[in-house]
């Protein structure tokens, strides 16, 4: 089995602050971490590789040549290999030039590392929220997908895979190659061991830049191959605390307070 | 793609008995805005098993036209069949704008379908307007956890399409049921759909938490202690009728199921009233829930960020606070 999982470098959101003077992001000194969900898809294909030990998992992110200690933590945690996919040329992608330059680097590692049974994303990153370029590599590929997965497994030529669902969990059929992204499952990811964590520091990995994808179209990738632009972007405004009930006792506030939800008629 | 028409579509997302979500029919409401500034029509667009349901909403809610697609392979959503069939459409008719609910179902066929036209997507927004300069629709919507809005536009490509949160937007009734409805004859053959729904897992012990179609939702956080602590929130949620939600601190604790977390790694939900109990009010809490109506905000700690957000605050502690107000509500009901 040949799994590959695609990460992303994101600043820790839980660490971003608020300059209240000009109502910016501080962005200083915020700590770099692989993208949340990300690990959780990583997880994913350590525990295939569990049940099928000569199963091979390939990390593969698209960023700065900083994101490469993203991916060296991946491969101290259970990648076997890592790709970093950088050029300037790359920079201002919003989601749909991104998911077409990391589908061309997919064929690329493909024919380098064999074909994938799966490929595997979070299900969103941290920064940007957006759900989008799982599924657009999907659609560039023409693989079938899964979002919202919590669990997967091998079932004959596919996988069986595991589904938070609005109506209860569902459990879903796919064929291979498939993509899936990932959420949150009720375990955590594992840890780095020392012996990886040593490997994985001494490791090197290869970065593809445009020149090895020639046949990448070179009007839809970075920002003039971008059908979205940020026309502007601002702190939200925070609605100020309006009431704070202080009755004498806790007792008399609850009291105070189901009046006060009564009066405004929201129970 | 060229846009055909100046008309904007939404799409009513259906239930597995052919009856429309509530998150189409909100889309409507500031459809019928966008609709009227683009000069076009305001269509609906309706797949599913049986829909007749949906279509009738669908025109109650004041859509102009309405678009079907009814067949048994879309009993149950499908990545495949769905993309496919708005694919088909989408072409076919050629919409300036596309509104999809943000649902995951929505989140799973907004980026498909947009790739497959090669065409911008905006994910998640929670306010919708037309850029004055340009024409285009002004999609804005949250990232880094909430900490940021941006505002993105889809200027050389169509149709543009954006997710909009469920529970921004009202219902809002017209008062006419008089859309011109279309069934399109379009199917998906079985091998084209390539996923396969086995089975649903409903665990009989729990109830079926639904966070984001809920009225009131009463959430836990940390400060409840443990799952014993849950006692009083579940108590008050019982005499509101609402949901029980919880911060991710009790999920990671082990306190609550995580179907119950409300936040960024949780579910997105904007009810009518939402109380936090024991809640800090973590950003990522707050980017889950802030887009509520009225927020109560019961709290030890009189600096909890989650005062910040709150329309109504009690400093103090939530085993007092909340047996005293589940009685006093009881009163207020009978």
């Amino acid at each position: 089995m040949n799994v590959l999982v695609c990460i992303k470098q994101v600043p820790d959101t839980t660490e971003i602050k608020i300059n209240p003077e000009t109502n910016t992001l501080i962005r200083d000194g915020v700590p770099s971490i692989v993208n949340t969900f990300d690990t959780y898809a990583l997880e994913a294909a350590a525990r295939i590789k569990d049940k099928n030990p000569d199963t091979k998992i390939v990390v593969l992110s698209m960023g700065p040549e900083q994101a490469k200690n993203a991916l060296k933590e991946c491969l101290s945690i259970a990648a076997d290999k890592a790709y970093l996919v950088s050029d300037r040329a790359f920079g201002g992608s919003d989601t749909l030039a991104t998911s077409y330059i990391l589908s061309n680097a997919i064929r690329k590692v493909e024919e380098l590392e064999g074909k994938f049974d799966a490929v595997f994303c979070g299900k969103q990153a941290i920064d940007g929220d957006t759900a989008q370029v799982g599924p657009e590599i999907a659609e560039h590929l023409k693989y079938p997908q899964v979002t919202y997965a919590l669990e997967i497994e091998a079932d004959g030529d596919g996988f069986k895979v595991l589904k938070e669902g609005q109506d209860g969990n569902q459990v879903i059929a796919v064929s291979a190659p498939c993509l899936i992204t990932f959420t949150k499952p009720s375990f955590d990811p594992r840890y780095p061991t020392v012996r990886r964590k040593m490997a994985a520091n001494k490791a090197q990995i290869p970065t593809l830049t445009a020149e090895d994808f020639p046949q990448i179209d070179r009007e839809r990738i970075g920002l003039k191959g971008s059908p979205t632009h940020v026309k502007r972007s601002f702190v939200p405004e925070k609605k100020k605390g309006d009431l704070k009930i202080k009755e004498d006792t806790n007792e008399a506030s609850a009291i105070k307070l189901a009046q006060l939800l009564n009066d405004a008629h929201v129970i | 793609m060229e846009a055909k028409t100046k008309d904007l579509w939404v799409y009513i997302e259906t239930k597995e008995d052919g009856s429309a979500k509530s998150v189409g029919l909100e889309l409507l409401n500031p459809g019928r805005d966008l609709a009227d500034k683009q000069g076009g029509a305001l269509t609906a667009i309706v797949i599913g098993e049986h829909v007749e349901e949906a279509v009738r909403a669908a025109s109650f809610y004041g859509a102009d036209k309405v678009i079907a697609v009814d067949g048994p392979e879309f009993k149950n959503y499908t990545t495949d069949a769905y993309t496919a069939a708005l694919y088909y459409l989408i072409e076919k008719y050629g919409p300036t704008t596309l509104l999809i609910g943000a649902t995951p179902d929505g989140r799973d066929m907004g980026p498909r379908l947009s790739c497959r036209l090669k065409t911008g997507l905006t994910a998640d927004c929670t306010a919708l307007d037309i850029d004055t300069e340009s024409g285009n629709v002004a999609w804005t919507r949250p990232a880094f956890g909430g900490n940021l809005m941006a505002t993105i536009i889809c200027p050389d490509f169509r149709p543009q399409i954006g997710t909009v949160r469920p529970g921004v937007f009202k219902k809002k009734p017209s008062g006419e049921d008089k859309a011109e409805v279309h069934y399109e004859d379009f199917h998906v053959a079985e091998e084209d759909i390539h996923t396969r729904l086995l089975e649903v897992i409903r665990d009989a012990a729990e109830e079926i938490v639904n966070l984001e179609d809920a009225d009131i939702i009463v959430s836990g956080g940390r400060g409840v202690g443990g799952p014993e602590g849950f006692k009083p929130v579940k108590a008050l949620a019982d005499v509101l009728g609402a949901t029980v939600g919880s911060s991710r601190a009790a999920v990671d604790a082990g306190w609550i199921s995580h179907a119950h977390q409300v936040g960024q790694t949780g579910k997105t939900v904007a009810p009518k009233l939402y109380i936090a109990c024991g809640i800090s009010g973590a950003i990522q809490h707050l980017a889950g829930m802030s887009g509520s109506d009225c927020i109560v905000a019961i709290n030890k700690d009189p600096d909890a960020p989650i005062f910040d957000v709150a329309d109504y605050g009690i400093v103090g502690d939530l085993f007092e606070v909340l047996p005293a107000l589940t009685e006093e509500i009881k009163k207020l009901k009978s």
